[in-house]
């Protein structure tokens, strides 16, 4: 028999009304996720935390594969470190701190309750796709936020299954119904409509600089990051091996797909043959002039960057380049004279190259790698190899970067995997790198807080908050189908009714209240 | 009330309708409906009303609803209403579409009518070509439409009035939830069709008892009568699925949906029909004839509405409304114990029962000085129709349970009150 088919006789997909029609509908189920999330209390949001940890925890490898495969970018051992990292390890890094419960300060005189940001729109990266929706996910999560997921159209395919993933984990765990969605076709004007409309609540962005840029001008609040250029000082203090080690392990990290990599090197007359050296053992190749040529017409196109190398081998790179190296070569040092706009080598470089300047001492050194920032990548990531403290003290208050990581790899340290700062796949670029944060951004970020303040003057004292919390309502209990088998019957009635006579009231309070009442009553 | 609105009003009553004109003002609602966007209407005096009554589900997906716009204009650059007596491309589109999502896998079939009760008429008709009976049987208090054979299986308030009433005793009623009845009605297997609204709308949404109407379908299986659900308000995802039958297990032989389908900018109804009964359309095709049936702009409208109601996040919105709608009407239900006194729902399909037997009017009444129109059953008065649409947002649900608790109040107020003058 002839099967009936869906044939659309008039195609209004591509207008403007049919755009903000899919983008109204995704972003108001969120806002009622989000809605419905913010009954929930600690235990039930850090339990759906916890389930969606795992999800990731378990998939890491079979996503970063995807990635891998679907982009071209990176290292899959890497990416599946990265995407553990992002699971596990990145809730246990906030497990201390409450985004959920009110937070009494007696000595201000200052409770503050937590406000959900409600949905958040979140543009993720091609570079690190699953890496960064675990991450963001995870923290939205965290402050029980509902968050919307536009993939990249290069990592699009696993990054809607990974986010479907996720999703029906959180689901599963007892999240609401759409508080993860991802969009599955993200076109640019649907991105744009998404990101205007006043139903989102802020735009995280993480990825290209015209997306960033875009998100800013929406007129919805954007957490938005700028690229990376991070230049790393190699000082005569240094421990020279240990550095030259690090820089290598920090640049062939997924292949330097993330922004934080090191991007050129700055080093000092006395210790470059040292340094070499050094750098050799380590496993990266010395590129000589004719050899630097390749790779500067090769990564750098007309148009910029040549996308075609990011997260790449350096060997695979090499032989694009038509570079001989031997096959153990993990990083390609390209030696240059010149720092700015007529080095393109001096610019960000997603892939395991990195550029090698000599400096004739440390304030020119230092010049220069404000130079790099002032080229690209201001308010991103600084790298410093030394064991004088006033060095790097004078390295860091110079160049214009939030972050400046000591002897230590950059593309892990910045990002918060081997330092303290925080665990992120957004790195805040601040005011020098046009963006309203300049810190790791976190789950501190997608609150804020209302403060109920009281007077200063001491004879007005602050009220006795403990054990008061916000009413949490926990899920909507759920409708009845009248009549329907098994569902006839409201299960919510008493409990809905408990929670609109009593409002705030834990029930240890409550049992301390009768008990109260009951010793007044035997008294009499 | 404007000087413009009376003056209007006065038209309306001398070139419209007396009758009806009047009856509102008597009630209390003087309202003309002017701007209208999304859920809300605008009366011609400017005021902004929630609108929780979209006709029965017309406005399901909200008045002018953007993409239903653009399918009309964008349809109306090729189409018009067409031919109905040839192939035509938007008909068959459309037909193929709801076979597509229909509630049974043999439903292939549709025919046109121009709105609900011509396709209940087409539904009849076809039930007695594919059984050869004429007797059809329908609930005491039902709502089938008001046209010709619609009308004589609904009350007999308004079949009297046109001397139009069952003559022939073809048309039975019996109580709805009564299966001893039903199958007294089916025992002389001389019954065509039963004809059954999933949920009785007008009649204040009564809710089917657990077993009910798989029993009736048992029934209609056993005494060879055809089984037809009336789908006109409860389909389209109110009740959470795509028709409400499918809840409650029915596979029908007929099916009609109205009012939604055209979105609430072209009026098309559509009668769906399992091969087996359609037997008529291949008879003679052009059995029944409507110029406006299935018209083919209203056909592009309907298959961009089934579109949108199967999206995935209308599914979880109207949940999210049925349950946050619930939530909040069980804190006001208790509030005001005495009077508001029980709540009907499956879904969206929401009626609200008050402890006096015109209560629902005055609770209207309040609820329209508060910026809210909800419409009293017209055949159970004790019940608000109470039909949030499926994309409304959180803040509208919020402010709706906000004006409900005040409305609520102060009808409860004006009936206790009189209550207690009268005791
Ligand atoms: C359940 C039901 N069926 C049929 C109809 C008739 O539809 P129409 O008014 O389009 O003829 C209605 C109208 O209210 C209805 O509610």
């Amino acid at each position: 028999m002839m099967q009936p088919q869906i044939r659309n006789l008039i195609d209004i997909s591509d207008t403007p009304a049919a755009l903000k029609g899919k983008a109204d509908m995704v972003l108001e189920r969120a806002r009622w996720a989000a809605q419905v999330f913010q009954r929930y209390d600690r235990d039930a949001t850090m339990a759906i935390v916890d389930a969606v940890a795992q999800a990731a925890h378990e998939h890491a490898g079979r996503y970063a594969e995807w990635a891998v495969e679907e982009t071209g970018f990176g290292v899959v051992a890497h990416k599946k470190l990265k995407n553990e990292l992002t699971a596990h390890p990145l809730v246990e890094h906030y497990r201390d701190q409450d985004f959920v419960n009110v937070c009494v300060d007696e000595a201000r005189k200052i409770v503050r309750i937590p406000r959900p940001a409600g949905v958040i729109l979140a543009l993720t990266p091609s570079t690190n796709p699953i890496a960064t929706i675990n991450y963001k996910i995870l923290i939205a999560l965290m402050t029980r936020n509902a968050m919307v997921i536009s993939p990249h159209p290069a990592a699009r395919a696993c990054s809607v299954d990974a986010v479907q993933t996720l999703a029906d984990a959180a689901l599963a765990a007892g999240a609401p119904d759409g508080v993860i969605q991802v969009i599955a076709d993200p076109s640019i004007a649907l991105v744009e409509e998404l990101m205007a409309s006043p139903k989102t609540a802020v735009i995280l962005a993480t990825g290209g600089t015209a997306m960033v840029r875009s998100a800013y001008s929406s007129s919805t609040p954007a957490i938005g990051v700028g690229p990376g250029n991070a230049p790393v000082f190699v000082d005569a203090t240094a421990d020279i091996d240990k550095a030259a080690k690090r820089i290598v392990e920090s640049k062939s990290f997924d292949n330097s797909a993330l922004c934080t990599n090191e991007s050129v090197l700055i080093t000092l007359t006395e210790v470059d043959a040292r340094l070499r050296n050094s750098f050799k053992q380590a496993g990266a190749y010395l590129c000589n002039d004719d050899d630097a040529s390749r790779l500067r017409r090769y990564l750098f196109h007309d148009r910029g960057f040549n996308i075609e190398s990011i997260g790449r081998d350096a060997t695979w790179i090499a032989q694009e380049c038509g570079i001989r190296v031997p096959t153990s070569t993990r990083i390609l040092l390209a030696p240059i004279t010149h720092i700015g706009v007529e080095e393109p080598l001096s610019r960000e470089k997603l892939c395991p190259v990195l550029a090698y300047y000599v400096a004739k001492n440390r304030a020119q050194a230092i010049s220069q790698a404000r130079a790099v920032l002032r080229l690209a990548g201001a308010g991103h990531s600084a790298a410093i190899h030394a064991l004088d403290e006033r060095v790097a003290m004078a390295f860091a208050a110079a160049v214009e970067a939030y972050r400046v990581v000591v002897n230590v790899p950059c593309t892990q340290g910045a990002a918060g995997f081997a330092t303290a700062l925080a665990p992120t796949f957004t790195v805040g670029t601040g005011f020098f790198g046009r963006s309203s944060v300049g810190e790791n951004i976190g789950p501190g970020h997608l609150i804020h807080w209302t403060q109920m303040a009281y007077n200063n003057d001491v004879a007005e004292t602050f009220g006795n908050y403990h054990g008061l919390t916000q009413d949490f309502g926990g899920p909507l209990p759920q409708a009845p189908s009248d009549g329907v088998p098994g569902s006839n019957g409201y299960r919510g009635a008493t409990a809905e009714q408990h929670a609109g006579s009593l409002p705030g009231v834990t029930r240890d309070e409550l049992r301390r209240m009768i008990a109260e009442e009951l010793r007044a009553v035997l008294r009499k | 009330m404007s000087q413009a609105k009376l003056e209007f009003l006065d038209r309306s009553r001398t070139f419209w309708n007396p009758g009806k004109t009047q009856d509102w003002q008597d009630m209390g609602i003087d309202l003309v409906i002017d701007r209208r966007e999304g859920y809300y209407l605008y009366d011609m005096d400017g005021q902004r009303l929630i609108d929780l009554h979209l006709n029965g589900g017309t406005y399901n997906l909200g008045h002018r609803n953007p993409e239903l716009v653009e399918a009309l204009k964008a349809g109306s650059a090729r189409f018009d209403m067409g031919n109905h007596h040839f192939p035509a491309l938007a008909r068959t589109a459309l037909a193929e579409a709801l076979a597509a999502c229909a509630p049974a896998p043999d439903m292939v079939y549709t025919a046109y009518g121009s709105g609900g009760g011509e396709a209940i008429d087409i539904a009849i008709k076809t039930a007695r070509h594919a059984t050869q009976k004429r007797k059809i049987v329908s609930i005491i208090k039902a709502y089938h439409g008001h046209t010709g054979l619609a009308l004589k299986t609904g009350d007999d308030r308004f079949s009297k009035l046109f001397l139009s009433e069952d003559t022939q005793g073809e048309f039975i009623q019996v109580p709805f939830n009564d299966l001893n009845a039903m199958e007294d009605a089916l025992r002389g297997r001389d019954v065509a069709a039963v004809l059954m609204e999933t949920i009785p709308a007008t009649y204040g949404f009564p809710m089917p008892k657990e077993g009910y109407l798989p029993a009736v379908k048992s029934l209609c299986e056993r005494y060879d009568a055809l089984y037809i659900a009336d789908e006109v308000q409860t389909g389209l995802m109110r009740c959470g699925e795509m028709w409400a039958c499918t809840k409650y297990d029915i596979e029908p032989d007929i099916m009609v949906t109205g009012k939604g389908i055209g979105g609430g900018l072209y009026p098309i109804a559509c009668t769906c029909i399992a091969e087996r009964c359609g037997g008529w359309l291949k008879e003679d095709g052009f059995g029944h004839i409507s110029t406006g049936g299935g018209a083919e702009l209203g056909c592009i409208v309907a298959m961009k509405t089934l579109e949108i109601v199967q999206r995935p996040e209308v599914r979880s919105m109207v949940s999210f409304i049925s349950d946050y709608m619930r939530a909040g009407l069980e804190k006001i239900m208790a509030e005001y114990s005495d009077f508001f006194i029980g709540i009907r729902q499956h879904g969206v399909v929401m009626g609200l029962e008050f402890n006096h037997e015109q209560g629902a009017k005055p609770v209207m009444k309040h609820l329209y000085h508060n910026g809210v129109w909800a419409i009293f059953s017209t055949l159970d008065p004790r019940v608000l129709q109470f039909k949030p649409g499926l994309l409304m947002t959180q803040a509208d649900c919020e402010e709706v349970l906000r004006r409900v608790e005040i409305g609520v109040g102060l009808a409860r107020e004006e009936l206790m009150g009189s209550l207690r003058r009268s005791a």
